[in-house]
């Protein structure tokens, strides 16, 4: 008897559980899923005129990301321009999760280490660049390193430099301006997990003779992992579709992913290769998301 | 309940009335329309006008078609003219019934994207040439060479505006082709001028007109408004007519088929006709408007502007970017891909 009470309280609470949670999936499936399907199909259709799609089942836009006919000979090759754009994106996401890493890690550490009461205060600090758009941003960064900027007007006046060094519109531009963009993303994980971490672990291991290099190696970096793990994807996933930062400080010589997406469905009039590109880039995205998963259940939930 | 609805309905009422009185929203390309020209079309007819922006045909073209954008007017370049007629978006509105139809300069009243201009009229036109500090280059500037093979000195500063219709024009017409063509042999000879040509650029980027002043920017190609007001900020920039063939457009307003305030729309249509309105139009933007009469009420400035007033001599290099086919488009995309990727 007392079994059978349980289970009908059981599944009270699991439909309870539903009827709660249903807002949230029908925004969900509403205001995610149906887009993406929309692109989804967009990108097996033909291109319109002009502009749009008309409804012909196509793999055009599929093949396009890969393959190319030459323009000018019509031979079909490897789309070695696309394949270009794509990596530049993937290196320069990679470059940026390393250098928000590089300044982050200290960072963080240096927030978890203060007196409790003062680490809010830093926290929020941190957080401030989030209150301006991404553009401003952007364009404050360009007024630091410009021709005529901050950085060269106070080089040029302390006279140690006759010329203004080229900054703007390298890829140098483009790094500074994504890792000063995506820091905060960094430094929040890893301050979560450093925050957590024990430190009398690092006294006994002196304690037990360990260099500090072996005490980072062996007893810091592993504990501190999931921390990382978790920033470097918060920081991998937005510098690869980045639009707005590559396009403003690097001048547009060289595209990016998010600007050749965008290209497709304007100028380019070619939305099926928008969206069959638009979906591999989320197919990237979702086996990063994956990796992480599988590596932080692999890591059990000691934290 | 009752009263709800009651109020419901008188709500309903005057909403409709307000729009039958006294609105009007305009989409309009960003810092084009001269807020003075509103407030005087608003003082004159009693109607609130709304203005919305847009930064390229394209967004505006998409953002329309989708429907329920709720604008009256819109003003799309000449090429986009024909595209937005064959997707039948635009309304004819008895153009050239209107009083002031009579304006329009002889030469912008019959034009190749809308003949007997039944759904459109001239907003501004302007040229895409080339600007150039003269501190740094002081050759000749009327060539399209300052950025398709740049001169020693400006190496390194020359910007390219990432507007793949007009280079990619301009790049055709350099090698002594034609814009829009489908002839592989013209086509390559413009990639290849403009692969080579790539390293020797500093950027392909917008916002010339605060870039060039600041000297950020040494030389790009550009617009002639836009390179009037760098001018006035810096008067060391020139700007030049590629002899080899410049593009030439121009920007219509015309009233969309499914405008809600279409008697406000044909007045504003007809308003912007009149000389003294059209001149307050360019005064703002600083390109010239197609309408005849205006040059009694430009400022002294534009009158004699040599980014506004074409020489002579280069007058016939001038060239109309129509819509290109869709196989010359897409001949212009992958060409445009391969020089940024």
């Amino acid at each position: 008897m007392a079994s059978q009470a349980e289970e009908i309280a059981e599944a009270a609470r699991v439909r309870r559980n539903w009827l709660l949670s249903a807002p949230a999936l029908t925004v969900l499936a509403l205001g995610a899923l149906g887009p993406l399907m929309v692109v989804l199909i967009y990108s097996f259709l033909e291109p319109g005129d002009y502009s749009g799609v008309r409804w012909n089942f196509s793999l055009d836009g599929w093949f396009q990301i890969f393959f190319q006919r030459d323009i000018f000979d019509d031979t079909v090759g490897l789309a070695d321009a696309h394949l270009r754009i794509f990596w530049r994106s993937v290196k320069l996401s990679l470059l940026t999760t390393l250098t928000t890493f590089v300044f982050g890690f200290p960072t963080a550490w240096f927030i978890a280490t203060q007196p409790r009461g003062r680490r809010a205060l830093w926290l929020f600090l941190i957080t401030i660049p989030f209150w301006t758009n991404l553009l401003i941003r952007t364009f404050a960064i360009m007024e630091v390193i410009r021709n005529q900027g901050l950085l060269n007007s106070a080089l040029m006046a302390l006279g140690l430099i006759e010329q203004p060094l080229q900054i703007m519109y390298t890829d140098t531009a483009v790094l500074i301006g994504m890792t000063y963009v995506y820091l905060p993303l960094m430094v929040l994980p890893l301050y979560a997990s450093i925050d957590r971490f024990d430190f009398t672990l690092i006294e006994a291991a002196y304690d037990l003779y360990a260099s500090r290099w072996r005490v980072l190696r062996r007893i810091v970096l592993p504990i501190v992992k999931p921390g990382i793990i978790a920033g470097s994807i918060l920081v991998f996933v937005p510098s690869l579709g980045a639009y707005v930062t590559p396009r403003v400080l690097g001048g547009g010589k060289n595209m990016m992913i998010g600007n050749f997406i965008d290209l497709q469905f304007g100028q380019g009039r070619n939305w099926p290769l928008g969206s069959a590109l638009s979906m591999l880039l989320l197919l990237i995205v979702g086996a990063a998301l994956l990796a992480y998963v599988r590596v932080s259940n692999r890591e059990g939930p000691h934290g | 309940m009752k009263k709800l609805i009651q109020t419901t309905a008188i709500l309903a009422l005057m909403g409709s009335a307000a729009a039958a009185d006294g609105a009007l929203n305009i989409y309009n390309w960003g810092n084009y329309t001269n807020p003075d020209l509103i407030k005087k079309f608003e003082d004159t007819y009693n109607v609130k006008v709304t203005i919305t922006d847009y930064d390229s045909n394209t967004t505006a073209l998409t953002k329309i078609e989708a429907g329920g954008h709720g604008f009256d007017i819109v003003v799309p370049t000449h090429s986009y003219i024909p595209i937005y007629v064959e997707k039948g978006l635009l309304m004819k509105a008895g153009i050239p019934e209107m009083e002031n139809y009579k304006n329009i300069a002889p030469e912008w009243k019959d034009v190749v994207w809308d003949p007997a201009r039944e759904y459109s009229v001239p907003w501004q036109w302007g040229t895409t040439g080339v600007a150039v500090n003269t501190t740094v280059y002081k050759g000749d500037v009327n060539t399209a060479a300052i950025f398709m093979d740049p001169p020693e000195e400006l190496i390194g500063k020359v910007n390219v505006v990432p507007e793949m219709q007009d280079v990619m024009s301009m790049a055709l017409m350099y090698v002594g082709g034609e814009p829009c063509t489908t002839d592989k042999a013209k086509l390559k000879e413009a990639r290849d001028a403009l692969l080579a040509a790539k390293p020797k650029w500093m950027s392909m980027d917008y916002g010339m007109t605060e870039k060039m002043s600041n000297n950020d920017v040494m030389a790009s190609v550009n617009w002639n408004g836009s390179t009037f007001r760098i001018r006035k900020n810096n008067p060391d920039v020139v700007y030049g007519y590629p002899k080899e063939g410049y593009v030439v457009w121009m920007d219509n307003a015309a009233i969309l088929k499914d405008a809600a305030n279409v008697d406000n729309a044909k007045l504003f249509i007809n308003f912007i006709m009149d000389p003294e309105n059209a001149a307050m139009i360019s005064s703002f933007a600083r390109y010239a408007n197609g309408i005849s009469g205006s040059e009694a009420y430009m400022p002294e400035d534009m009158k004699t502007a040599p980014e506004i007033v074409v020489p002579d001599e280069l007058k016939s290099a001038g060239r109309f970017n129509l819509s290109c086919s869709d196989e010359a488009q897409s001949y212009y995309t992958a060409i445009w891909t391969e020089l940024q990727k």
